[in-house]
């Protein structure tokens, strides 16, 4: 056998989201899995149905934290400890780096991150992960336990099912010093497309020369109901929030379709938007790395491209 | 009083290495240096050099002490953040120490610490881009036990604390850290500064003062890795784009369109 605690993360309306399906996937396909989901204790309604053997609810999870989740990572150890699982997953969100990577170096555990591909059984976890930005893939041997591992978002399929897991409550630690505070959250403002949800996305990179470019494909990402994504290089250069990089070090997206517009197709960008169903590019340069991942090019100038394309597209979805 | 600033600072392949100069020497499960391409200092890294020098710029009394762990470093590349402003560069320099995992990194420089230290405020880069793992300094401010704020934007000195910013995925949050912490800067900050000539005569001139793991109490057992790695290796691509031509440009963006509307993608 082999036990798993799945940390499930639940977005602001309450709902699991789409790594922690993804997560129980994952989990379930190491051998003779015995999958526990750790939720939020507010949470524990939505928890109820899933997909696993069992829930353990823990109320610091969701307490408004005002430290950099201190109290949630002193009550996960605890838990780790109390219940010796062989494998802690998390997905690869900002919650699940920070905390996959405190919890493993306070208990000296394993960790790997950013796995796309996990297998074996407790005690002899192997993982496959994308290195140096993407160009190569490392396949590692954990043998101790616990094996604390992160997921990449869109590398496992959301689960589909539902189960009726028995719910128990861990009581949280006692309350840990916050020493690190936060006083403030900003949100940018974002479209109406949360940018990881779209089913389509137009990103610019270095090529557009400048900010301005930005509102034709935000034209035609409204025209398709998606979002504006970029390269860190458009990012980096002030043309357009960084909320809007895609990429290993910005947002994974895994739309229909991905329009990339004077992109080159960096390995670090492709890590963001690699498991979209078709990548589109149009790019000048027609040996640039962008035309061997995508499924559809143009080798042109995107603005002689891209206002036919446009005013072709507002055509068909008129 | 002065603020003691450790940069973690890690030598890797240059990542804008052109994929046809990225090869793998499977049986060794290692990436041959290209040809040409010297190592570069961790971009990140540098990231985390400019913050410390952005802290000096606004009036504080800073020593900048940069610290890596490797061997075959290329100084060249090493002394960068010295020719940007860096005060000192501290190399924990031995046989194999570039191959060791993060866990054993973290137990070396923690060591390293311990020795050259203390330091009021310990920076890292949000990760290194060979294995892009983001452990290192994460897991160091655990086994040194100080606090932790990752994907710093903005830090300004605040009395005996920082203020900072730090990035979440739709914006960002304002913090107050104390004095020790640990922190992690990511390249929201802005691009690092380009060294002046001034800067890259006084880098000429500073010797690093090296360490060997004897030198911090440690010996190889010390660095036994917990991850086994099995297998390196550039996966294959088999797509095949088909390319969409037009008369002209603007033609070739109708066909586009029209092509995607056939495939029903759109
Ligand atoms: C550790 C690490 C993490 C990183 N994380 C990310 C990340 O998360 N996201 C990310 O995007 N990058 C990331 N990068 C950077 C990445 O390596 C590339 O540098 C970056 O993606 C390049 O952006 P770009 O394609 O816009 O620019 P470039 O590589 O400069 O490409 C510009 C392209 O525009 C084309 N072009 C120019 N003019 C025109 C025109 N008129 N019409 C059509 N095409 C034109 C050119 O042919 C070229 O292909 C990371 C790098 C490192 C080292």
């Amino acid at each position: 056998m082999t036990s798993i605690l799945l940390v499930a993360e639940f977005d602001e309306q309450g709902d699991v989201t789409q790594g922690a399906l993804q997560a129980i996937t994952a989990a379930k396909s190491l051998s003779d899995a015995q999958v526990t989901a750790v939720v939020a204790g507010d949470a524990s309604g939505s928890a109820s149905s899933l997909a696993v053997d069992g829930v353990v609810t823990v109320s610091a999870i969701a307490a408004a934290d005002n430290g950099i989740f201190e109290q949630v990572t002193a009550d996960l150890a605890a838990l780790v400890v109390s219940s010796s699982p062989d494998v802690v997953i998390f997905s690869k969100s900002d919650f699940g780096s920070v905390v996959g990577a405190r919890l493993a170096f306070r208990l000296d555990a394993a960790l790997a991150a950013d796995c796309i591909e996990i297998s074996g059984s407790g005690g002899s976890v192997s993982v496959t992960r994308p290195v140096y930005g993407g160009s190569a893939l490392a396949e590692f041997e954990i043998a101790s336990s616990p094996a604390v591992l992160t997921l990449r978002a869109g590398a496992f399929e959301p689960t589909g099912d539902t189960g009726s897991p028995s719910v128990e409550s861990h009581d949280g630690e006692a309350t840990v010093e916050q020493r690190a505070l936060v006083s403030d959250t900003v949100a940018e403002a974002h479209e109406s497309v949360r940018l990881e949800d779209a089913d389509f996305v137009v990103s610019g990179g270095r090529g557009l020369g400048g900010p301005e470019p930005f509102s034709v494909l935000t034209d035609l990402a409204n025209v398709l109901g998606g979002a504006v994504g970029a390269s860190r290089a458009a990012c980096d250069a002030g043309w357009i929030d960084h909320s809007h990089q895609v990429g290993l070090t910005g947002k994974t997206v895994s739309p229909d379709v991905y329009i990339a517009v004077a992109i080159s197709g960096a390995s670090q960008h492709m890590a963001g938007c690699s498991s979209s169903r078709a990548i589109v590019a149009i790019n000048k340069d027609g040996d640039s790395n962008i035309f061997k991942e995508a499924r559809f090019g143009v080798v042109g100038d995107w603005e002689k491209v891209l206002p036919s394309f446009l005013a072709t597209v507002r055509d068909l979805k008129a | 009083m002065t603020l003691r600033i450790v940069v973690l600072a890690k030598q890797v392949p240059d990542p804008e290495t052109p994929p046809s100069q990225f090869k793998i020497d499977e049986s060794t499960n290692s990436v041959l240096p290209p040809n040409g391409v010297p190592p570069v200092v961790n971009g990140f890294d540098l990231n985390a050099v400019e913050a410390a020098l952005q802290l000096r710029d606004a009036g504080a009394d800073v020593e900048i002490t940069v610290l890596s762990v490797g061997s075959e470093f290329v100084m060249d590349a090493m002394k960068k953040p010295l020719a940007m402003g860096a005060d000192r560069l501290v190399l924990v320099d031995d046989e194999g120490l570039d191959r060791i995992d993060a866990a054993a990194t973290v137990k070396v420089l923690a060591a390293a610490i311990e020795k050259d230290g203390p330091f009021d405020l310990i920076l890292g880069g949000r990760q290194a881009s060979d294995w892009d793992q983001a452990h290192v300094t994460l897991g160091l401010a655990e086994v040194l036990g100080l606090p932790l704020v990752s994907l710093v934007q903005k830090l300004e000195l605040d009395g005996d604390s920082i203020a900072l910013r730090r990035v979440i995925p739709d914006g960002y949050q304002v913090v107050s850290a104390p004095t020790p912490s640990v922190l992690t800067i990511t390249n929201e900050l802005g691009e690092p500064r380009y060294p002046n000539l001034r800067g890259i005569m006084q880098a000429s001139r500073k010797k690093p003062e090296i360490f060997s793991l004897v030198d911090l109490g440690l010996s190889d057992s010390d660095l036994s890795p917990k991850l086994e790695l099995k297998r390196l290796y550039v996966p294959e691509s088999n797509r095949q784009v088909e390319l969409i031509e037009g008369d002209d440009e603007a033609d070739s963006g109708v066909k586009l369109a029209l092509r995607l509307r056939k495939e029903k993608l759109i």
